[in-house]
């Protein structure tokens, strides 16, 4: 396989992976905890690296998971003692962490490839060159994690689709069924979080941001459906991926940047077709 | 240490960091309670990082990196920024967030993907665009405090003219409407000004750090007080104490990169004071609980007492230990707690009576709370 193709697959491997947990962050008015998650990991990664010493073990997506949940939790705490609203909750706990992990690369790493830019930008370019055997075939090792962070996505919400549906669109029909929001709720950022640090090293943290949101935000203009809306977003996100991919070559500029830029396009184009903008019923949920 | 400072404070390149620090931690700082105020957090993070793409079209655009150019051209697309999400939240289904993280991320890789393309023309000399992803708070140079402190000051004397207007639409927009204000042009100014307040800070710490700087300082100074004026003077002080904080440690610690270390520092003022600060501080909010449980125990206590007494002759009856702890669960300390006040006495090992003063007090609370006579 070309090195092209490989990084198309890759990005698309990306897109549809962030676009799926996307969908129920904007449902739940949650899609800047996708901003605050894919900075937040930054410290997570950097403990588990010197630790480690080791950029491509394990230890890392559990590093990063388990800050990203505990920046989850620390909002959730600001919240809860009433002296914050959640918005500046948020805004106060991921600078803060991500603040922390530079300083953490800075003073503690800086002779080693692990710099900010690499995490904030990443480079999808570069991914092809990063291989690993698998069944007697050399394949670029963010496709391997990519796909396996996208079936672990898929399988969850196939999983619990019913209770992910009723806990996103009434809390309190769900607890009342015994469904736990709080751990659903957990559960997803879990998703969200590994979703962000397996992808932050082939596209950077900013176009997880983009990933998950853009897509799942057109998506829901184009129906009203959950199942449908799962489905556009995983196609938006792959039109995404290649569009971003081709202007990058195009322009010979950052695959991150480009698939950022795309994503807006997208967004703006069904914006400007979708049928939901006319009809009588504006800003009502699906 | 000290001696380390006063060298650092002599230094010419530290002297103009720390001034630029100051700076921004002040004008940042005080527009940060009206973002706050009109919960709107979060844009100061959207408009940052909408921030990018100016920067690099106003490069492309003029060819100069000229500071008042860069900035104004951040400007530009910071407020194109805030329209966008405006008018994406009012005029479709999207909601407040989902506009918020999307126009973050698109703007901000469309200023990555500019900066890219100008990095690789052969003709351009882009050195320096790219210090306002993660600022370069080093490189500030004189140029650059000039543009902050001439914006920074035309920022503050705005805010300080429409004070009134501003805090009446922060509060009470509606209000503001009956009072015949010009709410929406009051609107555009202070996003204008809140935009200006963030751009200038761009350079020094950077798109992704910006917002802590416009945040942090009004979440720490809402916790010492309920007055605006007072909220934005500690804002503005806590801003620029970290400013200095951050550039005084950078230059202390090798290594230490300046941004970081003002959010760093900014995050701890924010956790002390949601610790610390009188009334609203979690601590203070702990001890009075911890207190009213007290209260709540001793006087349970002392009505249980009462209570079996009155079933006999005397009111000074003494009672077993055992009984108390089997009426109001563990009872023995808060009986030595009703000792050290004067309200209960101890009659022999096992046995405790009310003094006169604890009866008196007793009597009252059964016949407030419960409305029953002894």
């Amino acid at each position: 396989m070309s090195a092209s193709l490989e990084i198309q697959l890759i990005a698309v491997l990306v897109a549809v992976a962030c676009a799926l947990p996307g969908v129920f962050l904007i449902l739940r008015g949650m899609a800047m905890m996708s901003d605050a998650i894919s900075h937040a990991i930054l410290p997570g990664i950097v403990i588990a690296f010197l630790i480690t010493g080791n950029l491509s073990s394990g230890w890392l997506i559990l590093g990063a998971g388990l800050s990203g949940v505990l920046t989850v939790a620390l909002v959730e705490v600001l919240r809860t003692t009433g002296l914050l609203k959640e918005d500046a909750a948020i805004g106060i706990v991921f600078p803060a962490l991500f603040s922390l992990g530079v300083v953490l690369i800075a003073v503690f790493a800086g002779d080693v490839h692990l710099d900010t830019d690499a995490v904030l930008l990443g480079e999808l370019a570069f991914a092809p060159f990063d291989r690993h055997v698998i069944l007697g075939r050399e394949v670029p090792r963010a496709a391997v994690v990519m796909a396996i962070i996208l079936v672990i996505n898929a399988a969850f919400i196939t999983l619990f689709y019913k209770e992910l549906k009723m806990s996103t669109f009434d809390v309190a029909l769900a607890s009342s069924f015994g469904f736990a929001p709080s751990v659903l709720h957990y559960g997803l950022m879990a998703l969200v979080s590994t979703t962000a640090v397996g992808a932050f090293d082939a596209v950077g943290s900013i176009l997880v941001v983009a990933l998950m949101v853009a897509p799942p935000a057109a998506a829901y203009l184009l129906t009203r459906r959950l199942s449908s809306m799962l489905v556009w977003s995983a196609l938006i996100g792959c039109l995404v991926a290649v569009g971003g991919y081709w202007m990058a070559r195009l322009l010979d500029a950052s695959i991150a940047g480009s698939m950022a830029t795309m994503a807006g396009i997208l967004f703006m184009i069904v914006l400007a077709f979708a049928p939901s903008r006319s009809s009588g019923s504006r800003r009502g949920r699906a | 240490m000290m001696d380390a400072i006063s060298t650092l404070f002599s230094d010419y390149t530290v002297r103009t960091v720390a001034l630029g620090a100051t700076l921004l931690g002040i004008t940042a700082g005080a527009l940060g309670c009206f973002a706050m105020l009109r919960r709107q957090s979060l844009l100061g993070d959207a408009i940052s990082h909408a921030a990018l793409p100016g920067i690099a079209i106003a490069f492309l655009i003029t060819g100069s990196k000229s500071p008042l150019v860069l900035v104004l051209g951040a400007g530009l697309a910071g407020w194109f920024g805030t329209f966008l999400i405006t008018g994406l939240t009012r005029r479709t289904r999207i909601t407040h967030d989902t506009a918020l993280a999307m126009l973050l991320s698109v703007f901000f890789g469309f200023g990555l993907m500019l900066l890219t393309f100008i990095q690789r023309r052969p003709d351009a000399n882009q050195a320096g665009l790219d210090s306002f992803l993660f600022g370069q708070a080093a490189a500030l140079m004189q140029r650059d405090i000039q543009v902050m402190f001439g914006i920074g000051c035309v920022v503050l004397f705005l805010m300080t003219l429409f004070w009134k207007e501003f805090k009446l639409i922060s509060f009470d927009a509606e209000a503001a409407h009956t009072l015949g204000l010009p709410v929406r042009a009051l609107d555009h100014l202070l996003t204008a000004l809140f935009v200006s307040a963030i751009v200038i800070g761009l350079q020094t710490v950077g798109v992704v750090l910006m917002s802590a700087m416009i945040i942090a300082p009004a979440a720490a100074a809402r916790q010492w007080t309920d007055r605006l004026w007072v909220m934005m003077g500690l804002a503005a002080f806590f801003g620029a104490v970290s400013g200095v904080g951050g550039v005084l440690s950078s230059g202390l610690v090798p290594h230490l990169p300046t941004g970081p270390a003002i959010v760093l520092f900014i995050s701890a003022i924010v956790v002390f004071s949601l610790l610390f600060a009188p009334n609203r501080g979690l601590a203070f909010r702990m001890m009075r609980q911890w207190r009213s449980g007290q209260e709540f125990r001793v006087d349970a206590v002392l009505v249980d007492m009462y209570r079996l007494a009155s079933q006999h002759e005397t009111v000074d009856h003494p009672h077993s230990e055992q009984v108390l702890n089997a009426m109001s669960g563990n009872a023995r300390r808060t009986l030595h707690l009703l000792e050290t006040l004067g309200l209960a006495q101890r009659i022999d090992d096992e046995h405790w009576a009310l003094t006169e003063s604890g009866t008196e007090r007793a009597r009252g609370l059964v016949e407030k709370r419960w409305g029953e006579g002894p």
